[in-house]
């Protein structure tokens, strides 16, 4: 304890440099470093990266030759990666409740927003670099298609490069609302997961649904994010069903987690 | 510095904690008195800025909890050691508070070793931990910004002899450089090895607080007799101020001699006749706090 005996006493000012908020861009930092500093978050997120490049094996082998080019590799390795990697943005907010981290993250940056527009932060991040993922992953399947004997073009619609960024970052932004407005773990990731579904058993079943389906159903507003060309209005149908499905529970679950008793 | 002026909190209709009222002067540790559920942790979690309080306020070196820029830095807080993500390690834990606060990554070795916590443990994550190596971990994150103010939850619970010998030690050193501790615990005995200033909670009330020595000297007189009956019937007869203790004693709050004197005059066979010292203060711990803490495990 010699380091305790001889340390000086603290200065008694009321006010030392130490006394600067954390700024946003340092606790984006410290989130992007907590997506990957449990081996839960690693090996998620090392999954994604493996089915992406698991898609793209399998289409080496079963698509014909003359269809395999960059494109064709990178549109469905696109699905694997928009649908898990949502699950990563529920955990990134959830498990500071289900772990009860909570206590001491909040204990620390008591503006509980701040946290909450990092946390945010840090998946917008992680889905763009998900897309470059997705750009690799395609870039050597089209490699190795052209080196046996596939077509291995490498036309490519820029305008394609666009809607895979809006479609992940979308994506993730969707799941954190889904935590943040439920903020537990199994609750957010099972309602994320089921809702599309439920949509399309319900707009199957009864017709009086498929209209607003049209502009509610986020797997059916985001199809045409899949492809290089989206209209005004099917932007315009995106926009409803983001306002209703990311933009609301966003909000809602920002005034819960602000107001929430830790404990 | 922490000062704490009338909390509340209401769950409805039942009151955690009811006008609560205290202060930590720097220099000093505070012991935080009470049995389970009588509101101690909802008050801190209050002083904290982590529970709304349903009225009265609550400060930390001069300013509310939330106002602090960067509270690691002026206060420590250790509320629950097992409110820890099981799958980081405990140099993880600590490296991210680090990054947080902003404090050199250097510290976060010094700190592991100052609470006893060796590379081996560090390097282990926090599922594996015993609750004894979570409290020095959560002591550890506590101490990590340097704080001046230390604000602690039962953190002796978990711990061995040894450990609790030496986190008495690490409290009075930091108090005795210019700190300011408040710790909690339901053990009196605990705290009063330690502690400055007492402030005993029962059912959310403050039912006692003053110095430590001032609260054991008036603990009053221990008496027992070889008749209790006719001993508490004496007492009442004389004006004196007597509780029950659980094993036939009473706590007086008189001088011996005129404790002794009503004996003498009614006649009666004392076995004992002392100035009630720290088991008085338990006595008076046990009888202030005995019906919240009934009425606490029937709720």
């Amino acid at each position: 304890m010699s380091t305790v005996a001889t340390a000086p006493p603290a200065p008694p000012t009321p006010v030392r440099p130490a006394d600067r908020a954390p700024t946003l861009a340092r606790l984006t930092e410290v989130e992007l470093r907590k997506l990957v500093d449990t081996r839960a978050g690693r090996w998620l997120l090392i999954t994604i990266g493996v089915i992406a490049a698991a898609i793209v094996t399998v289409q080496l082998f079963v698509v014909p030759d003359e269809r395999q080019t960059f494109t064709a590799f990178f549109t469905p390795s696109l699905l694997p990666v928009g649908l898990l990697l949502p699950v990563v943005g529920i955990l990134s907010i959830t498990a500071e409740w289900s772990q009860r981290t909570a206590l001491t993250t909040y204990a620390l940056v008591p503006r509980r927003e701040r946290v909450v527009v990092a946390k945010l932060a840090a998946v917008v991040l992680a889905a763009l670099v998900s897309v470059l993922v997705s750009l690799a992953v395609a870039a050597a399947g089209t490699l190795l298609s052209g080196a046996t004997g596939g077509a291995g073009s490498w036309q490519f619609a820029w305008s394609l490069l666009l809607h895979a960024a809006v479609l992940q970052v979308v994506n993730v932004l969707l799941g954190a609302a889904f935590g943040l407005l439920l903020l537990n773990p199994p609750l957010a990731i099972v309602s994320y997961l089921v809702l599309p579904t439920i949509w399309s058993v319900l707009a199957a079943m009864v017709t009086a649904l498929r209209g607003p389906a049209g502009w509610l159903d986020t797997s059916v507003t985001m199809e045409p994010l899949f492809g290089p060309d989206v209209t005004a209005g099917q932007w315009g149908r995106m926009a409803v069903s983001w306002l209703v499905w990311v933009v609301v529970p966003l909000v809602a679950g920002l005034l819960r987690t602000v107001r929430r008793e830790v404990s | 510095m922490i000062e704490v002026e009338n909390l509340t909190k209401r769950y409805g209709p039942h009151p955690a904690v009811e006008d609560v009222s205290f202060r930590c002067e720097p220099g000093t540790v505070t012991g935080f008195l009470g049995p389970n559920g009588a509101g101690k942790s909802t008050t801190m979690r209050m002083i904290c800025g982590l529970t709304a309080p349903t009225a009265g306020s609550a400060t930390v070196s001069g300013r509310p909890y939330r106002r602090l820029p960067n509270p690691g830095r002026e206060v420590g807080v250790l509320l629950d050691a097992s409110a820890q993500h099981a799958g980081r390690t405990g140099r993880e834990v600590l490296a991210v508070a680090a990054r947080t606060m902003g404090v050199e990554r250097g510290r976060v070795a010094d700190t592991l070793d100052k609470v006893g916590l060796n590379p081996t443990a560090a390097r282990r994550r926090v599922r594996a931990y015993s609750l004894g190596m979570r409290q020095r971990l959560g002591l550890a994150h506590a101490l990590l910004g340097d704080p001046r103010v230390l604000i602690l939850d039962e953190p002796a619970n978990g711990l061995d002899p040894e450990g609790i010998f030496w986190m008495r030690g690490l409290l009075r050193d930091f108090a005795d450089r210019g700190g300011t501790v408040l710790l909690s615990s339901h053990l009196l005995r605990e705290v009063e090895a330690v502690a400055d200033r007492l402030v005993v909670i029962g059912g959310g009330r403050v039912v006692a607080q003053g110095g430590r020595d001032e609260l054991l000297a008036g603990a009053g007189t221990l008496v027992r007799a070889r008749d209790p009956h006719a001993l508490r019937l004496t007492l009442d007869r004389a004006g004196l101020d007597a509780t029950a203790g659980t094993d036939g004693g009473f706590v007086v709050r008189a001088e011996a001699g005129a404790v002794g004197q009503a004996a003498a005059d009614a006649g009666l066979v004392l076995t004992e006749l002392r100035p009630a010292d720290s088991g008085g203060l338990e006595q008076l711990f046990l009888t202030l706090t005995a019906g919240s803490s009934t009425k606490e495990s029937v709720k």
